[in-house]
């Protein structure tokens, strides 16, 4: 083993973003003709060691190793003229243009220095159906295809580029069984070659079928590597959730059985992102959604606000059905709706505007005096704000761009506070806050439970959930994998759900 | 599908644009007193050929996702270099002509410059650009007048074999040697790919930079060629600001009813050409039908909503009432 030259390698390679520690010296080791998985919670380090081995950002210390030499990427396509090659969890593929530009994007065929048509199309027909998609025509135009079929198309594409090193990251989250068993057919043949891969799943069951070595990390560090049958299920679970940091978080009511229902879901859907979401959320009762990434819970939010067309389902807020038709509605339920949105910059905020225009935007009804604004009335209701929640501004007039990350969070959840909402909805509302606002956050939340209000709470931090929900709903695929209740809510069995595995039936992976 | 039926959806803001424009020169040569006489056709031609240009022109930086709001001064900057450099023997009008063509690459790649190196907006660039240009050809013809060569000037405006007229083959030209070659260069496919996603572009290792700098060059160039046969209609230049602000709101108007998206990533500039052909021939048909002339923007608006309104008609598949916004 260790005469042969790895493939990739990385020593003591570490990455910053601002003072934030992605990874911290990692040491890491890929060889040619292995499966090597990637294994690690959200934000465990995967992602950025991907993209430094691609050459979509480069570490801040540490050096890697392509074949034994010495490698700095500055683009992507360094990367791939090195023979590494990603497909990359967000789509790289270009919308606009046909499935046969999309696969020849990189390096088309050309005659005479233009690109050649019909080589180009020919090579998609060959590619297309290498990955067993006969049924898309290459000249469809990639954004008319289903997310499935686009995840082949990109798999295709990595494929035309004759990978050394092929990195698939979460490549399979949107495919069909069947699509399934034609990638795993096309990565052991690509094993077989030669090709070394680097695989990133949360699936337990994908890795299990695949992989030869596995790497954990957690926190930005490497945990361990180990190969096939090493390890139990249960001992990798161990490792992807260590020792955490422990946040203080306020105590918790005793777990009651039956709430006051102030919000009840059944049979929500919408296309095929969910499926027949139905839960209860009581008055006073925090309500976490867990699971990985993108099993749905943003859209969950998102339809309880209003914001998506074409929903099926009922939604009853205080035994009052809810007209499911824009967040105007939202607001005026019996029990008033709000969101906090995810990405506060972009959803949230009015940036160059004022802490004060931007606390009272969504309540300026309630401030009406004729035709314009009480001014006095709106001072007020801003500064009692500003006291609860400690927001720390210069000024309230002062733009909201200049206060800090935790500060900007706590305007949004403010300005949403001032509508007086019955019903709260949080969208990861503590990513990338600092640990002193995060828990002065969690304590806020409790004690609006406490008033009585409905609190529905995503984060994709385990412990947090741990920590302030009654209840989590753990979601895969966009239905509700298991609902876990008072003292069933654990880092295990909230990591087992999301991974969708059963760990009472101990196999090894 | 048939291939024919992807061609079809892929191309149809540009057919639409065609059909559009058949339409209403039909109905203006069915109401010419004589028809469709080479005379009719040149005089046409000749008009029409210059804000298919400048459409042309600003095609190219849109299809990037950009905007290129210096096309019309550009134009108005190559009309008033030409007034002075295209004149003397057939020999120096030819190398006048080079000139003029060099100067607009010129101020095309100084636009790219600063939208990629100084990682500045296109609108704000190329509106101070804009100006700059304008300044120029202040500078170089303070007052109306200049000359131009008559040879070249009489031989662009006039027609071939007595009956096609020349300025008409020289767009054909330019759209088969120049366009048709550009969208299969890797950089031209790039240009589309920038509009598209740019991220996306960056991730399959377009050179998203390269593209930009030559998508804004060639419009450079296509604004100073329609400078140029300005000029060949003129016989003079005059540095008016009223021309290159008029161009440069036509000619984004010509590429809206030609079919390209403003979002960038789609569209064609031979859908611009028909845009520019549509605008034109608004006012021939005013004339025809005896209209006061002072209509004629009216109708220009109203078909530029109409333009517009067949490229939201997406708005009613949304799912996620977020996207309305995007």
């Amino acid at each position: 083993m260790s005469d042969r030259i790895p493939l990739l390698e990385l020593k003591r390679v570490s990455k910053h973003y601002g003072g934030i520690a992605a990874l911290t010296e990692v040491d890491f080791t890929a060889y040619a003709g292995e499966i090597h998985a990637v294994l690690g919670e959200n934000g465990a380090g995967k992602s950025t060691l991907i993209k430094i081995a691609a050459g979509v950002t480069d570490p801040t210390e540490g050096e890697m190793l392509i074949e034994g030499k010495r490698v700095a990427f500055r683009t992507p396509h360094e990367a791939m003229n090195a023979g590494v090659v990603c497909v990359f969890q967000e789509l790289s593929l270009l919308p606009d243009m046909t499935v046969a530009d999309n696969l020849s994007m990189a390096d088309p065929p050309l005659k005479a220095g233009l690109i050649d048509g019909k080589a180009q199309r020919a090579r998609a027909v060959e590619l297309l159906h290498w990955v067993g998609c006969e049924d898309v025509h290459p000249l469809e135009l990639v954004k008319n295809l289903a997310l499935s079929r686009r995840q082949m198309v990109e798999i295709a594409k990595a494929l035309a580029k004759k990978p050394k090193l092929l990195i698939l990251d979460e490549a399979t989250s949107a495919l069909t069984a069947k699509d399934v068993e034609r990638i795993y057919l096309i990565i052991r043949r690509l094993r077989e070659d030669g090709v070394g891969i680097l695989y990133v799943s949360h699936r337990m069951h994908e890795i299990e079928a695949l992989a030869d070595v596995a790497t954990v990390f957690r926190n930005g560090r490497k945990i361990e590597t180990f190969r096939k049958g090493e390890r139990k299920v249960r001992e990798i679970i161990q490792m992807m959730i260590g020792r955490e940091v422990s946040h203080q978080y306020p105590a918790k009511p005793p777990f009651q059985h039956d709430w006051a229902p102030a919000l009840t879901v059944s049979g929500l859907s919408w296309g095929r992102e969910l499926s027949d979401i139905s839960f209860t959320a009581g008055n006073g009762e925090i309500v976490g959604l867990g699971g990985l990434d993108g099993q749905g819970q943003r859209e969950l939010l998102l339809a309880l606000f209003g914001v998506l067309k074409g929903v099926d389902g009922k939604v009853t807020i205080d035994g009052a059905n809810m007209a499911m038709a824009g967040p105007q509605h939202a607001m005026k339920a019996k029990l008033k709706v709000a969101l906090i949105p995810e990405d506060r910059k972009v959803e949230g905020l009015m940036l160059p505007m004022s802490v004060r225009d931007n606390l009272t935007l969504a309540s300026l009804s309630q401030l009406r005096k004729g035709f314009g604004i009480d001014t006095r009335k709106e001072n007020a209701a801003v500064q009692t704000m500003v006291e609860r929640l400690r927001i720390k501004a210069p000024d309230v007039s002062a733009p909201v761009a200049t206060l800090s990350g935790g500060n900007q969070q706590k305007v949004v959840l403010a300005k949403w506070l001032m509508t007086e909402p019955g019903i709260i909805l949080l969208n990861d509302p503590t990513r990338g806050i600092d640990v002193g606002t995060k828990q002065e956050l969690y304590r806020l939340f409790r004690s609006l439970a406490a008033e009585g209000r409905t609190i529905v709470f995503y984060s994709t931090d385990y412990a947090e959930l741990i920590g302030c929900c009654d209840k989590v709903l753990v979601l895969y695929g966009g239905r509700i994998a298991k609902e876990l209740k008072g003292e069933e809510c654990t880092e295990h069995n909230l990591l087992a759900s999301a991974l969708n595995v059963d760990t009472e039936g101990e196999k090894a992976a | 599908m048939k291939d024919w039926r992807y061609y079809f959806s892929h191309n149809l803001g540009t057919l639409t644009a065609v059909a559009l424009f058949v339409l209403m020169f039909s109905i203006y040569i069915g109401n010419h007193e004589v028809g469709l006489t080479p005379a009719v056709a040149m005089t046409a031609t000749n008009k029409a050929v210059l804000l298919a240009l400048v459409a042309m022109a600003q095609t190219v930086p849109v299809l990037t996702r950009g905007l290129d709001l210096s096309v019309g001064q550009m134009f108005v900057m190559a009309n008033c270099l030409a007034s002075t450099i295209v004149v003397g023997t057939l020999g120096e009008g030819i190398l006048g002509c080079i000139g003029v063509l060099a100067m607009g690459l010129a101020a095309g790649f100084a636009n790219g410059a600063i939208v990629v190196w100084g990682r500045l907006q296109p609108i704000i660039t190329t509106l101070a650009t804009g100006a700059i240009y304008y300044g120029i050809a202040l500078w170089i013809r303070p007052s109306p007048g200049g000359n131009v060569q008559t040879d070249i000037a009489d031989f662009v405006t006039g027609q071939l074999f007595g009956t096609v007229p020349t300025a008409l083959v020289v767009l054909l030209l330019v759209v088969l040697l120049i366009w048709i070659p550009y969208r299969s260069t890797v950089l031209g496919r790039a240009a589309y790919a920038v509009g598209s996603n740019e991220q996306a572009a960056y991730m399959s290792g377009v050179p998203v930079q390269r593209a930009k700098l030559l998508a804004y060059t060639l419009s450079g160039f296509l604004a100073s060629l329609g400078g140029l046969i300005l000029t060949f209609n003129t016989y003079s230049g005059e540095a008016s600001a009223a021309i290159g602000g008029t161009y440069t709101l036509n000619s984004i108007a010509a590429v809206v009813i030609g079919g390209t998206s403003l979002f960038g990533g789609w569209g064609s500039a031979i859908g611009s050409v028909f845009g520019a052909f549509v605008l034109r021939t608004i006012e021939d048909l005013l004339f025809v039908f005896d209209l006061p002339p002072l209509w004629q923007p009216l109708f220009q608006g109203v078909v530029l909503l109409l333009a517009v309104s067949l490229g939201a008609i997406r708005v009613f598949r949304i799912r996620n009432r977020l996207e309305l916004f995007t």
